[in-house]
């Protein structure tokens, strides 16, 4: 109890500021589609307050929450409606016990260190029937569920061969899990993208940011996970007091933001307080960049058609869409921006088999929308949703930064 | 280190008037970026435009009635406005929801006479300019009508609201349609959802059209549709052979969420932006100016610059302007000097709910240009302006699109925006 007490009462004091306008209700994207969740203003405010300590929980529904946080971005009272619920989340698999599946999906490290070597058998066992029907029956992830291909090979690899060249001007890397394990040639874009704009690219030792196990519920772990990343980065950061972080997992750099901190009551830890303070979002830092003329335009055309989604998480940084004005920097680039709320994935939400179906109902808006657009390709800042926009439309999706990449024609 | 964002004008607040500032300002040419803490008033409000309804008694021509007021007092947000903001305000957004983004959809009405429209609980309700929606509910045109409920929506009665829309002389019975819910606990919006289907909607009309008598209006509550209300309305309309409207609920309020939606495309399609969840927590200033505002954001505040800022926050409703435990009364958004606060020896509140309440005329100091005390360049719109009792008055649309629209019109004519951003 020594950590974040105060944090926590404050947490769980915001509450008394609910008026139940409802207008969480309106904008929840899972309570729309499901009766098996009520509603965030349900489970959180009103239900919070049954939720006694060292007692046991008294409705099991919150479980059924994706963690997206788009209730306590739009609350106009300033209620902390998604992180009560991550923690009444907590509670719950506490006394319920927490499956075999979600210990396992939860960890992208494990599954990334075991698929990588093995991509080939690991991609094979994820394609096939049969080996997926299995897995739905044993452990309870959808047979059908958007799941990523391992790439083979290991972003750190190619970063550690890669040097940046010397420009004085230095920044850190958080690349995550997705880069790493599935999609490394997206973090060779940023690293050029930064690069071709005058910096210097650090690829500290880092990990898993934690996210995975905390939506799932399980907070000791993701404390440790998390508690990690801030001694990873924060030597860096102790060194250099104009040194900065960028990720363009925006999930991931969100959970180091904010999230861990504040949900997993790890407010008092230095380490992660410096990391949060310093670390970006990709879109966020090269907006600012250009907002101070610091950033190339980019004079290649990309004649190109193209759906704008903004994952939840991504707004969770409450910054708006800064993707959105980067876009407007690239000549020929026609942008359609979404206004569905969320895709439904919720990093491991829609991997869950009974949670699969929800998710891809609370995406079909999205989904409608996308398809309705005419446009050729989706972007999207987070690799999950990627994944799972993909899965749904079968068009193909790409993080915003790949159309700076080509119009600066790297 | 984190920098500034900077632009030509900072809106705050995401309600009526800061979202039809920050669209007129972008419709301008300025680059212009809209802050707010939450989504605002407009989905808890009916999404009628109101723009004097009583004074004090009940008004009929409201622009001959908003002449009266502005002689009357002085202090009133729309002796700042003139009638001819309130004019040309309501046009510009009758234009944008006609080319919004809900095809067909429409507001009716003008400004010269008000109409009545029964509320939720059967009472008649002034408003000068009403979704096509509602527009059947006129209640002096009213003679006999149906109130269709459900018990899908728990938050409406049909029966209270047919029995007080009897003492108002309309002929009103009522019955209740079958709508099967998955959950015990339905809104508004769910069920709009489902009007938005045509087949679904085809076969809630063919239920409905066997309770019906012969020659009465049927009046729902207004959860006809949010992405095609227009359609989802008209076609009701022809399946029941009969005119049909909206009455406003509790909220949320599905014509509200239209509203927002609208403004929010008027916004976007002019290259304006919209920072949700972004709560103004601090500003810097240098002199009498505001340079920059800075809003809570993960890990660390973000930080908006600009040469003009529009404080559209809301007054004591949104919780802008809080009186705290120290009966102590602050503009929260920028600390601005506020006007119209009670003196330490008068009543702040008086024991009838529904008396003119002393606190309800506390707003933002300004001048006659919209400027605030105190910070040149800083204009106030909406709720947060003083000397107002918008929901005794019926008022709250009116002030919120003239102001907003003022706002707009002083940073662009202003012209320094962009030199000054330069």
């Amino acid at each position: 109890m020594s950590n974040g007490v105060l944090e926590d009462l404050l947490l769980r004091g915001s509450i008394d500021h609910c008026v139940k306008c409802t207008i969480c209700e309106t904008q929840c994207p899972v309570s729309n589609v499901t009766p098996l969740f009520p509603g965030p203003k349900y489970a959180g405010p009103q239900a919070e307050r049954y939720r006694v300590a060292d007692e046991p929980s008294v409705e099991s529904s919150v479980d059924y929450c994706s963690g997206c946080g788009i209730c306590s971005m739009v609350c106009p009272q300033g209620v902390k409606i998604a992180e009560v619920n991550a923690q009444a989340r907590d509670k719950l698999k506490r006394q319920k016990g927490i499956p075999l599946r979600d210990r396992i999906i939860t960890r992208p490290t494990w599954l990334g260190r075991v698929g990588t070597p093995a991509a080939p058998i690991a991609n094979f066992t994820l394609a096939s029937r049969p080996l997926r029907v299995l897995a739905e029956k044993g452990l309870g992830v959808h047979r059908d569920a958007a799941v990523p291909k391992f790439a083979g090979r290991r972003f750190s690899r190619w970063a550690k061969e890669h040097p940046s060249p010397s420009t004085g001007r230095k920044i850190l890397y958080f690349h995550g899990c997705g880069t790493e394990y599935y999609e490394p040639w997206e973090g060779e874009k940023v690293v050029r993208i930064l690069e071709h704009n005058g910096f210097e690219v650090i690829v500290p030792k880092q990990d898993c940011c934690g996210l995975p196990l905390q939506s799932s519920g399980l907070f000791d772990d993701a404390r440790k996970v998390a508690l990690r990343r801030g001694r990873d980065f924060a030597p860096y950061l102790r060194e250099d007091p104009n040194m900065l972080v960028v990720g363009n997992a925006t999930s991931c750099t969100l959970m180091l933001k904010r999230e861990a901190r504040e949900i997993l009551s790890l407010e008092d830890d230095a380490d992660l307080k410096l990391l949060s303070e310093r670390i970006y979002d990709i879109c966020e830092l090269l907006l600012e960049l250009h907002d101070r003329g610091e950033l190339k335009i980019p004079p290649e055309p990309v004649n190109e058609h193209i759906f704008y989604h903004a994952p939840c998480q991504q707004q969770g940084h409450w910054i708006g869409k800064p993707a959105l004005e980067l876009f407007a920097l690239i000549p020929g680039l026609e942008v359609t921006e979404g206004n569905a709320r969320c895709c439904g994935i919720a990093g491991t939400y829609g991997l869950k088999a009974e949670k699969y179906d929800i998710a891809m109902a609370v995406g079909a808006d999205l989904f409608g929308q996308v398809k309705a657009s005419g446009a050729g390709e989706v972007a999207c800042d987070s690799e999950t949703c990627r994944w799972q926009i993909t899965h749904a439309t079968g068009q193909k999706s790409v993080h915003p930064i790949d159309y700076l990449y080509r119009a600066y024609g790297l | 280190m984190r920098g500034e964002l900077h632009y030509d004008a900072v809106v705050i607040g995401g309600g009526t008037a800061g979202m039809v500032a920050g669209a007129r300002l972008a419709e301008g040419g300025a680059r212009v970026c809209v802050l707010a803490k939450g989504v605002g008033s407009t989905h808890l409000a009916p999404g009628t435009i109101d723009v004097l309804g009583y004074a004090p008694e009940r008004v009929t021509a409201p622009l001959v009635a908003l002449g009266d007021l502005v002689a009357a007092r002085p202090d009133h947000p729309y002796a700042l406005l003139g009638a001819d903001a309130v004019v040309e305000s309501a046009r510009w957004l009758q234009a944008r929801v006609e080319s919004g983004p809900l095809p067909g959809y429409r507001y009716v009405g003008d400004l010269e006479r008000n109409h009545l429209f029964p509320t939720a609980v059967g009472a008649l309700r002034p408003s000068a300019l009403v979704p096509e929606t509602m527009a059947h509910g006129d209640g002096e045109s009213l003679e006999r009508m149906c109130v269709v409920g459900t018990r899908a929506l728990r938050d409406f009665h049909p029966a209270l609201c047919a029995a007080n829309l009897g003492r108002e002389g309309i002929a009103a019975r009522w019955v209740e349609a079958e709508i099967e819910v998955d959950k015990a606990d339905q809104n508004a919006l769910g069920l709009a959802r489902r009007f938005d289907d045509p087949a679904w909607r085809a076969a809630f009309a063919g239920r409905l059209a066997l309770k019906l008598q012969a020659d009465e209006s049927v009046g729902l509550p207004a959860m006809l549709g949010i992405r095609d209300p227009h359609g989802a309305w008209a076609d009701l309309e022809h399946r029941l052979g009969r005119p049909v409207f909206e009455i406003p609920t509790l909220p949320p309020s599905v014509p509200g969420m239209r509203l927002y939606e609208i403004l929010r495309a008027a916004l976007r399609g002019a290259g304006g932006r919209l920072v949700l969840g972004a709560e103004v927590v601090s500003a810097q200033r240098a002199g009498s100016r505001v340079t920059s505002v800075a809003t809570r954001a993960a890990g660390h505040d973000a930080a908006y610059a600009a040469p003009w800022f529009v404080h559209a926050a809301g007054g004591l409703g949104s919780g802008a302007i809080e009186l705290d435990s120290d009966w102590v009364t602050h503009d929260r958004v920028l600390g601005l000097p506020l006007r119209g606060v009670p003196g330490p020896d008068e009543p702040r509140f008086l024991p009838d709910y529904r008396a003119e309440q002393p606190m309800s005329r506390v707003g933002v100091a300004v001048d006659a240009q919209l400027r605030a005390e105190g910070a040149e360049n800083v204009l106030v719109a909406g709720a947060a302006l003083p000397g107002a009792i918008s929901w005794r008055e019926g008022s709250g649309e009116g002030i919120a699109l003239a102001s907003g629209s003022r706002a707009a019109q002083l940073v662009l004519s202003a012209g320094g925006a962009h030199a000054e951003a330069a």
